[in-house]
């Protein structure tokens, strides 16, 4: 068995299991945020339940609409803020005290290998970074397993991305996925898993493997995964007491098929406007010019990518025809990035830093375009739509590429600065 | 179970944020989010689907967010059952979920226009377009979801089980 079907045997207590089996899983985590937390709330008192299976194994994390942008908002807030209260759950994340309910769910312990979690947001597949499998529900199935506890998988096929080669500088875990995304094609994984092997991957920090699995869903995948070594056992050591199993696949697993990439010389990786996988390098857009540039998210708003952002940002000024936004992912990387200089780097270069949440990415508040405008994000998803306006566009790219981008008021290859 | 209602049609790759885009999520009444269902593609769609409709898609319809208000937004917008290609993963559990049929059949979308009468048997999958007196098979759901459809959703039936 390979490794996501480990995990869901263990899960269901089957003694193995196979693509296409319907398993009945018992969860580890589940994880709701304000917006599709309110609806399961109100579904929750609905079907008349009085409590959570386990109020340990619950959390509740405001990020899309924090601080509250409107009446509106707050409102929702204040029913998913009372829904935790009144169930007395310990991992409830209010305003100020968490961010981005994925970085939240990985750097406060939620997250073990070999565990079963799901949330009610598709980017619940990050955590298959530290070897969980995990995987986005919606509200209804997420009430469900609020009671019980539980819930039904069809055992995935599972795609094996074997991934070698060293990356140039300024070239990273996102140009790798949005390369794969281009092979892949944006349905391309549609019910099945991803799972990224090979020495490049064992080379990668755990936040590189994060910003890797959190874009497993845009080519439809249900689980993004990478097996767990050293440096997952370290980091979740670091973050959590509890025990914790790590499982690996066998070495004779089954896989739907490999795909072999190698980052030898691949130059950084941009996805143009409307779907994640059309794809070019950077040196092939032409002159793209840009209204705003926005580096956040669980995708590419943690420390690591702060970090690359600001050491080419650093003594420079945003390009005057265009905009930063700045938006750490967690309170947490806040805070870190402060105490390394980097928000003033940011503050000082011409940047808007915003509070740890979902902010632009989703089209919310914090940085949303206007009709015609034109964006490069360090985000997930550059649907129609998705940041604002209709007939905004959003392109999709790395840390030091927005950074470069963030100087010359067009889409840039670090390497060309001076 | 059998829906029996006017085809709407739209093509490919119709995701969540057309669906129903962000700065709708924070609305809580289901009927508004109903005014706005796909909105994204097609503004006047709540108008035409007032007197409930067949909604016929192309490949990897819902993708993107895992909102279950893309589903209520349809729902509500009196959408009787969904007929594409091929769904995105989430949005196919959540429709079901919420008592909405959902079948993928990959012949049909190119033999309607808006307008056809379809008559639609969720128990064997047959779809019928009354129009051209043709009937296409679809995927027939396995036993356990047609269950939660009929019950008319996961709730009612977490519901009879708290009982
Ligand atoms: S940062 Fe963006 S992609 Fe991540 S959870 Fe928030 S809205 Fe979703």
């Amino acid at each position: 068995m390979n490794i996501v079907e480990k995990i869901l045997s263990k899960a269901s207590g089957e003694k193995e299991v196979t693509p296409g089996q319907i398993v009945d899983a018992k969860i580890d985590y589940a994880m709701i945020n304000e917006i599709t937390g309110y609806l399961v709330a109100k579904y929750f008192k609905d079907v008349g339940a009085k409590k959570v299976w386990d109020k340990e194994r619950v959390t509740i994390i405001l990020d899309h609409t924090i601080p509250a942008p409107t009446a509106q908002a707050a409102e929702v807030h204040r029913i998913v803020r009372d829904f935790a209260r009144d169930l007395d759950i310990p991992g409830f994340y209010d305003v100020g005290r968490g961010g981005v309910c994925h970085q939240v769910m990985v750097e406060k312990g939620y997250v073990k290998p070999g565990e079963v979690i799901v949330g009610a947001d598709s980017h619940t597949v990050t955590y298959g970074a530290l070897g969980a499998f995990s995987t986005g529900i919606g509200s209804t199935e997420m009430t469900s397993v609020f009671i019980t506890g539980r819930l039904w998988f069809k055992v995935p096929k599972v795609i094996r991305i074997d991934v070698a080669g060293e990356f140039d500088r300024f070239v990273g875990a996102k140009d790798l996925f949005l390369r794969v995304a281009k092979e892949i094609g944006f349905s391309g994984a549609t019910y099945m898993g991803l799972e990224f092997t090979g020495p490049t991957v064992k080379n990668m920090s755990v936040s590189s493997r994060l910003t890797l699995c959190n874009m497993a869903i845009e080519v439809g995948a249900k689980s993004g995964i990478v097996e767990p070594d050293e440096k997952t056992v370290e980091y979740v050591k670091s973050r959590t007491s509890d025990p914790f199993t790590p499982l690996n696949g066998d070495s004779d697993a089954e896989y739907d098929r490999t795909l072999n990439i190698n980052v030898d010389g691949l130059p950084s990786q941009i996805a143009c406007p409307g779907a994640v996988d059309n794809v070019k390098p950077v040196s092939e857009l032409g002159d793209v010019e840009l209204d705003q540039i926005y580096i956040g998210s669980c995708t590419n708003g943690r420390i690591e990518d702060l970090q690359a952002a600001a050491d080419i940002l650093r003594g420079r000024q945003v390009n005057p025809r265009t905009r930063l936004v700045v938006v750490p992912a967690s309170q947490e990387i806040f805070i870190d990035a402060m105490n390394k200089g980097l928000i003033q780097t940011f503050a000082e270069a011409g940047a808007a830093i915003a509070t740890a949440s979902c902010g632009a990415c989703y089209g919310g508040h914090l940085g949303v375009l206007a009709a015609g405008e034109t964006c490069l994000s360090t985000t997930n998803r550059n649907f129609i739509g998705r940041m604002g306006d209709p007939k905004a566009k959003v392109y999709l790219g790395s840390p030091t590429v927005a950074a470069a981008s963030a100087l010359t008021g067009r889409i840039t290859d670090p390497n060309t600065l001076r | 179970m059998k829906v029996e209602a006017k085809a709407l049609k739209y093509g490919d790759n119709i995701n969540t944020d057309i669906i129903i885009p962000g700065k709708y999520l924070v609305i809580m009444d289901e009927e508004e989010l109903g005014r706005h269902a796909m909105e994204g593609i097609d503004p006047v769609f709540s108008g035409k689907s007032r007197d409930g409709i067949v909604l016929v898609v192309g490949d990897n319809f819902g993708s993107g967010s895992s909102r279950e208000q893309a589903p209520i937004a349809l729902k509500n917008a009196n959408v009787k059952c969904i007929v594409a290609k091929s769904f995105a993963r989430i949005f196919y559990r959540n429709a079901i979920n919420l008592g909405l049929p959902v079948l993928e059949c990959s012949d049909l979308w190119s033999e309607v226009i808006e307008g056809d009468i379809l008559t639609v048997s969720l128990e064997d999958g047959l779809i019928e377009n009354g129009r051209i007196r043709r009937t296409f098979k679809a995927q027939p759901l396995p036993p356990f979801i047609l269950d939660i459809i009929q019950s008319g959703g996961l709730l009612n039936k977490l519901k009879q089980s708290l009982k």
